[in-house]
């Protein structure tokens, strides 16, 4: 990259010398690279350039880190209040400075992984709909900019969406399975959830099964396999990484998803009982509760709940990006 | 009496509007090996993947007229049994990457859901690999992965898979061009035993390689079939001053 726009950098100026120097008859007998003389100028302005790059690039890393490393300093009180029972304490109880989040890991924890396993057929579906069956056309353009749009879609209106239309209907199915009929829990946001995270693995599915060589699916079909046996033994081992990596990404951004979920999970803070009983994510607790810390210490323990979750986050991010990675060195 | 196998009747093959195969007509004689040669764009190698269905994969293709593989129009045949009875060889080597050289050359098995026992399998495989001249090459390390082996060594795997299937026809195309000249004969010297039990149509750019290793050739046109006739007719007398032109270098 850096090289070819360097190259292209000197035939250009190349090209404006020659003008210069053909019109100068003494000069015309200096040949080939005798014949650029760069400017101080020129020099300058390259090396600003490069310069400001490398200034905006290390920014962005500052940024992050010192995220990440205020997170940490602001949550030193809480720290320093429970240690590491912290994560395992069952009982939040702020008022008495009773710090435990377990309720929290684990609602988000089955929310996260519910949606995934709810979201995976819809999104597998997806991408070997527009992958292999029919990658070009009226009916796939419309589903790959409705698969997009539900990505593009503020998570707010999933909520909206959430309390007016699914609460009623899931309420409706713990009435006639005989469990406490809130619609608000632990299920409903796994649903929404579901939606929100279909765009993530459906769109890197798809990208990853387009790149499998055409010529061993031809070799495949040569051999006299039908569609499905060319899915299920070229592709999906040829693509299972890239897959399992569209998948990460997925959790990731459900383990994060924040707003929608605060909406339609019942805000409590109790331990769920079953899938469908309230419960509150870690992402839920900090958004509802963030305005109500009153003392030092019950903000610090939030805080302290956002390193977990950013922590989370990270570890899953990168699991999935070392997945890709593996996947296009091989 | 030879018998015929492959019996094409005004055979036409499109890309969308775009008329590639034109009223094909040719008579394919068993266990015979018939070259395709002609020009880059000729139509030789989309009329190839029409006789086993291959050309209809690609979007927007589509072909009419009759093909007949022992009298059975396979246009109008499952395009599955049809692959199943005329194997393909491709121009690059495709061994299944993620399979070892044992089970790509069961491949055709493996896809189609056939289990077979233990001992039938490792018969199929020496004796497939035995039929490539691969058998001595690689009968130690069937269990690597097919991508480990050469170019040339690849390409007989590729044909070993398709011979494994016990195919009537096999389609070649142009299966040396992507191999350095010592694979090339090798692959070369192997149809010679492979017309043996099958039929095999060879499309080639190599002109050299159409006299060497073929009965009949055909000479494909500006997606016309110009001359169709034994190889060696073909190469000292032929009757279109196309096919002339084309042998003796004035087109390519």
């Amino acid at each position: 990259m850096d090289k070819s726009l360097n190259n292209e950098n000197i035939t250009r100026s190349s090209l404006k010398l020659e003008r210069v120097i053909v019109s100068d008859k003494t000069s015309s007998i200096v040949k080939g690279a005798k014949r650029i003389r760069r400017s101080q100028q020129q020099i300058r302005t390259e090396s600003i350039f490069k310069n400001t790059l490398v200034i905006i690039s290390i920014f962005i890393i500052v940024v992050v880190f010192a995220i990440l490393l205020t997170l940490f300093w602001q949550s030193i009180p809480a720290i320093k209040l429970t240690g590491i029972s912290y994560l395992w304490g069952k009982v939040w109880d702020p008022v008495k400075d009773v710090f435990g989040v377990y309720p929290f890991i684990l609602g988000t924890l089955l929310t996260s992984f519910l949606a995934l396993i709810i979201s995976i057929p819809f999104s597998f579906s997806v991408a070997i709909f527009l992958g292999e069956y029919f990658p070009k056309g009226t009916l796939s353009d419309l589903l790959k900019n409705t698969v997009e749009l539900i990505a593009a879609v503020p998570s707010v209106i999933y909520g909206f969406w959430g309390l007016a239309v699914l609460v009623p209907i899931v309420r409706g199915f713990e009435a006639q399975i005989g469990v406490q009929t809130i619609g608000l829990g632990i299920f409903t946001s796994s649903v929404i959830l579901a939606i929100m995270i279909i765009p993530y693995a459906a769109s890197l599915g798809r990208s990853m099964i387009q790149m499998v060589p055409s010529n061993l699916k031809e070799a495949a079909y040569a051999l006299g396999a039908t569609r499905w046996e060319v899915i299920r033994s070229i592709i999906f081992p040829y693509t299972k990484s890239g897959l399992f990596a569209g998948v990460m990404l997925s959790l990731g951004r459900a383990l994060g998803e924040t707003m929608a979920v605060t909406m339609v999970i019942g805000n409590t803070s109790l331990i769920p009982k079953n899938i469908f009983s309230p419960g509150n994510t870690m992402a839920s607790v900090i958004a509802n509760e963030f305005t109500e810390a009153d003392h030092p210490v019950y903000l610090s323990a939030l805080i302290e709940l956002g390193l977990v979750l950013f922590v989370v986050t990270v570890v899953i991010n990168m699991i999935g990006k070392r997945f890709i990675k593996g996947f296009s060195n091989t | 009496m030879e018998s015929t196998i492959i019996k094409s009747i005004g055979y036409n093959a499109y890309f969308g509007t775009n008329h590639v195969v034109k009223n094909v007509n040719m008579e394919i004689a068993r266990n015979k090996a018939i070259a395709v040669m002609g020009p880059s764009g000729c139509g030789k190698t989309t009329f190839l993947r029409g006789i086993n269905r291959m050309h209809e994969l690609i979007p927007d293709a589509t072909a009419n007229g009759q093909i007949l593989l022992d009298g059975e129009d396979v246009l109008e045949m499952h395009p599955i049994f049809v692959r199943l009875k005329i194997g393909m060889v491709f121009q690059r080597p495709n061994p299944f990457p993620n399979l070892s050289i044992y089970d790509n050359v069961i491949a055709g098995y493996l896809l189609n859901g056939i289990k077979l026992p233990k001992a039938e399998k490792d018969i199929i495989v020496e004796k497939s690999l035995t039929k490539v001249a691969l058998w001595n090459e690689v009968k130690d390390s069937l269990v690597k992965k097919g991508s480990f082996l050469s170019g040339g060594q690849q390409q007989r795997l590729c044909i070993a898979r398709a011979v494994a299937m016990e195919p009537e026809v096999l389609l070649f195309d142009e299966p040396t061009s992507a191999l350095d000249p010592i694979s090339t004969s090798t692959v070369e010297e192997l149809f010679h035993e492979l017309k043996r039990n099958y039929t095999l149509i060879i499309v080639t750019h190599n002109m050299q390689q159409a006299a060497r290793v073929s009965d009949l050739t055909a000479f494909f046109y500006m997606g016309e079939l110009v001359e169709y006739d034994d190889t060696k007719v073909m190469f000292t007398n032929p009757k279109d001053s196309r096919t002339q032109n084309y042998i003796t270098g004035r087109f390519s």
